[in-house]
């Protein structure tokens, strides 16, 4: 719409009504003087005011009450009101309403607050179908990633992300965005979705593939650029994983979930989802800026408590490929073997013997040659390539060799 | 996996409380925990309270799903009228004691204070349910403080368009003043929470 002008004579009028308020009231006023203050002062040039018809006017009052409109505009607003009854009974209420608008504060919920409540709810009345306990790091750890998406603006969707992890002992990294690392989650988790029968978001018929190669099959897959739009079918795969293992029954926790390259039963594979959903949370909210509490202690003993295990097998697959040292004793099936003690300090922390010849021999505290103590979150980062072993390794005493073997190990978990 | 219309995902959801599933509880919380933490807040103006009111909805949700009545509105009004209910409750308790032990203050004020509390609770949960392009040109009018021509041009509409969006959006608004919590916002507009 143009404004006519004609040249009306804009001969002022006493509004009846106030002038709409100014500016949003949780904006700073950076002159530090109050908004009554500031209005008469502005040296106001007499505004040249068009001449409107009656619809155009009344269509102007929202933008009038938001202060919305030009000068002009608005005196002739103003001017018409003082003649017009239903329009300044109209205005008077739009006004009021402009009080009334006022800036989200969401951000806030604190993230403890949903398994506080959640207890609550459970003491009040128990649960008929309840929640595997195994399942609610992983039930933890997205609520915690959704609660963070809800809270970013579309733009930030896009914000690039700098995905990093180990591949045959060199640091790999690779550019994605916020959406494009939410894609990774939904991919991979839908590995486990589809070991449960549910759909598989990269279609049915999908090969065997990596979580890797899934990951690129998945971004190759895309149309455009990804954004919001895939938080509501991760979000919903998320609750409906949870959800299928809720019914299933004790037995699914030993299912296999085969990730090509290797195995984990379902209730390992659910830890292994949960650490990486919070490790890739980290990941985004550094690149919006935003705070991001590690997972709280009993989680992440779990999730240390998974890469220990791990740990054995990773350590005689490098044996075999000459990237760690050979085996010093050659230990029976189920008996106790040389380890190297690991002190995790802090929340979720603990000791743990990890054994350096077998994967199935037994870590054991009277023959550990070799002691590193570490923060949990720490340990974490190293496990998901996002520190190097060089880099993580706080108090060590012993056996070099086989500490450098485990740290090196330890980061060969890491995978995009 | 079939996206849920609104009224069916509150019937479903409903079923799914009666029956016990602890699972369903926790998407509960996902889709609702920020309003009811927002309203509090806004009524009770405390961190702590408004947690607390948290606890004490979802408690009583997951105790008594079948109070809710789809013939009466969406989950998420019926879950904003608890809120309101059970915010203003404490509200009162909280004024009625302060009262009490100063002597300070006068069944009127309260009575204002309530009023106004309930008022800018009604009018945050209509911004938050309102169709989300009233809700993008109040943002962009109010928040970003552009003017309806460069808010036009922002979304992409006629200059007509954006004046009418402005408009009725506040209309939508203004109702905070006189009409309860209701859920009619058209399927598909609603804001994901």
């Amino acid at each position: 719409m143009t404004p006519a002008d004609d040249g009306a004579d804009g001969v002022a009028r006493v509004p009846r009504i106030p002038g709409p308020r100014r500016s949003a009231d949780d904006h700073a006023d950076l002159t530090g003087r109050t908004p009554e203050e500031r209005e008469p002062e502005e040296p106001v040039e007499e505004p040249d005011v068009p001449v409107l018809s009656h619809g155009v006017l009344k269509s102007l009052l929202g933008a009038w009450a938001l202060s919305a409109c030009s000068a002009g505009e608005t005196a002739a607003v103003e001017a018409h009101l003082t003649e017009c009854g239903p329009c300044a009974d109209e205005a008077l209420r739009l006004r009021d309403a402009v009080a009334l608008l006022h800036r989200d504060r969401d951000l806030d919920l604190d993230p403890l607050l949903r398994s506080r409540v959640l207890e609550n709810c459970l003491g009040r009345r128990p649960a008929r179908i309840p929640i595997p306990g195994w399942v609610t790091p992983y039930d933890a750890e997205t609520a915690r990633l959704d609660a963070l998406l809800r809270d970013i603006g579309e733009s930030e969707w896009h914000a690039p992300v700098r995905l990093k992890w180990y591949e045959e002992d060199r640091p790999v990294r690779r550019k994605a965005t916020v959406a494009g690392v939410i894609g990774h989650l939904f991919a991979v988790d839908g590995l486990v979705a589809g070991a449960l029968g549910l759909d598989d978001p990269l279609g049915a018929g999908t090969p065997e593939l990596s979580p890797s190669e899934r990951t690129e099959a998945f971004w190759s897959g895309l149309e455009r650029p990804p954004g919001r739009a895939l938080r509501e079918p991760w979000r919903d795969q998320s609750h409906a994983l949870i959800r299928t293992v809720s019914f299933a029954g004790r037995g699914v926790a030993d299912l296999t979930v085969t990730y090509k390259d290797f195995a984990l039963p379902l209730r390992d594979s659910l830890l292994e989802r949960a650490f990486e959903c919070w490790l890739h949370a980290d990941d985004i909210a550094h690149a919006v800026a935003y705070p991001y509490d590690p997972p709280c202690g009993a989680h992440l003993h779990e999730m240390i408590d998974l890469a220990t295990r791990l740990l054995p097998a990773a350590l005689a697959g490098r044996r075999r490929s000459g990237l760690a040292a050979p085996a010093r004793q050659l230990v029976a099936a189920g008996a106790p073997g040389r380890s190297l003690h690991l002190e995790v300090e802090g929340a979720g922390g603990g000791h743990w013997y990890i054994a350096l010849d077998s994967p199935a021999a037994v870590g054991d505290p009277d023959q550990a040659v070799a002691q590193v103590a570490m923060e949990g979150v720490e340990f974490c980062q190293l496990v998901a390539g996002r520190v190097s072993p060089e880099e993580a390794a706080a108090g060590q005493d012993g056996d070099r060799e086989a500490i450098r073997d485990v740290l090196a190990a330890a980061a060969s978990l890491s995978r995009l | 996996m079939a996206k849920d219309t609104p009224p069916r995902w509150d019937r479903r959801m409903q079923q799914r409380l009666a029956r016990g599933e602890a699972a369903a509880l926790g998407e509960l919380y996902d889709r609702f925990a920020s309003l009811v933490h927002s309203l509090a807040h806004r009524v009770l103006d405390d961190d702590a309270a408004a947690d607390q009111i948290t606890r004490e909805v979802f408690g009583y949700i997951w105790e008594n799903p079948d109070a809710y009545d789809p013939r009466q509105g969406n989950m998420r009004a019926w879950v904003a009228r608890l809120t309101q209910r059970q915010a203003v409750h404490r509200l009162r308790l909280a004024e009625a004691t302060a009262y009490a032990e100063t002597g300070v203050g006068s069944a009127e004020e309260l009575e204002q204070k309530v009023r106004r509390a309930s008022v800018a609770a009604r009018a945050d949960y209509i911004v938050t349910s309102m169709p989300a392009p009233l809700r993008a040109a109040l943002e962009l009018a109010y928040f970003q403080r552009r003017d309806y021509r460069q808010t036009a041009a922002d979304l992409g509409v006629t200059e007509d368009e954006a004046r009418r969006r402005l408009r009725l959006g506040l209309q939508l608004l203004s109702t905070a003043h006189t009409r309860p919590f209701e859920g009619t916002s058209p399927p598909g507009h609603g804001r994901t929470p």
